[in-house]
């Protein structure tokens, strides 16, 4: 595990890009989805508060 | 093509393939990441060759995503179809998170590689300024107070940019450049062997999927968005009549009929 942890030396290097791509894609997906589920929510209120309204 | 560009359709559609597409997505990345930690360290490069399992597929997608977003923009200009204008502008910061991961992730390959974090050669340098096209397409966008005024603008940028490009890609025949010429996509077969070259793809077809399903998640959003925004403007717009500014605006123009 540690030999593996270790990347041949290489640890610096490799799990730093690991991270950066984590970082990035995992924020992007995060904020995807809760900015999908904040606009449904809102207009689900919004729709509420109209007589008559449907999506 | 123009029965799927309708935006409520988009949304029943894309409704029903968003969840199979994220599983696949899922799985695909963790095939990918699995194949790639499992391949043999480069025979030069040692263990910093993984680095190219995330380094690769996220360039060939700073390309796609500026392709993408130019040919959304096209068809946002000339036919002003308002799902292809959510397309582009959904992209952008996309693109722009892939340019970084490729860039971020270059330099950490090349400082064991090559000895240097950073050269102004003609490949790094076209690669920096596609991710400086990304945020000048997004700053653009908001640059004005009709936001269709800013899209139109945006997607002029987009347009013109895209020459960027083939630059991108043939940086690396055109002039002596310190990164490697094509080793993939080149004619006469790849050059990678294929115990490296198999996990890279699945990680680059993983890669298109994921942005594919954020593309949509996003687009979903900003449809629900500009939903939200028409409705509010309703109303607000039944307020006023209240006070006394129903009369129709084109009354204080009309010639006084004498």
């Amino acid at each position: 595990m540690s030999e593996f942890l270790a990347m041949g030396g290489y640890a610096a290097y490799v799990w730093p890009a690991y991270a950066v791509a984590l970082v990035i894609l995992g924020g992007f997906t995060i904020n995807a989805v809760a900015r999908y589920r904040a606009a449904a929510r809102a207009l689900d209120s919004l729709q509420a508060r109209r007589p008559g309204g449907s999506r | 093509m123009h029965r799927f560009a309708n935006p409520a359709r988009f949304m029943r559609v894309s409704g029903v393939v968003l969840p199979w597409l994220a599983v696949l997505t899922s799985v695909l990345l963790a095939v990918g990441l699995v194949l790639g930690f499992r391949a043999p360290p480069d025979y030069q490069q040692g263990e910093t060759v993984r680095i190219m399992f995330i380094h690769v597929p996220s360039a060939m997608l700073s390309l796609g995503c500026y392709t993408a977003m130019a040919l959304a923009s096209a068809m946002a200009l000339i036919w002003r179809h308002p799902l292809a204008e959510i397309a582009a502008q959904q992209t952008a910061p996309l693109g722009a998170g892939f340019t970084a991961i490729c860039l971020v992730t270059g330099s950490l390959w090349g400082a064991p590689m090559w000895g240097t974090w950073w050269v102004w050669d003609a490949r790094l340098t076209s690669e920096l300024v596609l991710f400086f096209l990304y945020l000048g397409y997004i700053a653009l966008v908001h640059a004005f107070d009709d936001p269709t005024r800013g899209i139109r603008a945006a997607s002029v940028l987009a347009l013109v940019g895209w020459i960027n490009v083939p630059i991108i890609k043939y940086s690396v025949d055109w002039w002596n450049t310190l990164h490697q010429p094509a080793s993939i996509m080149r004619l006469g077969g790849s050059t990678v062997d294929r115990s490296i070259l198999i996990p890279l793809m699945v990680m680059a077809v993983a890669f298109f999927l994921l942005y594919t399903v954020l593309l949509v998640v996003r687009m979903r959003a900003s449809l629900l968005e500009r939903k939200i925004r028409a409705l509010r403007l309703i109303e607000a717009e039944a307020v006023p009549s209240d006070y006394g500014f129903a009369e129709p605006a084109h009354s204080v123009l009309a010639e006084p009929s004498a």
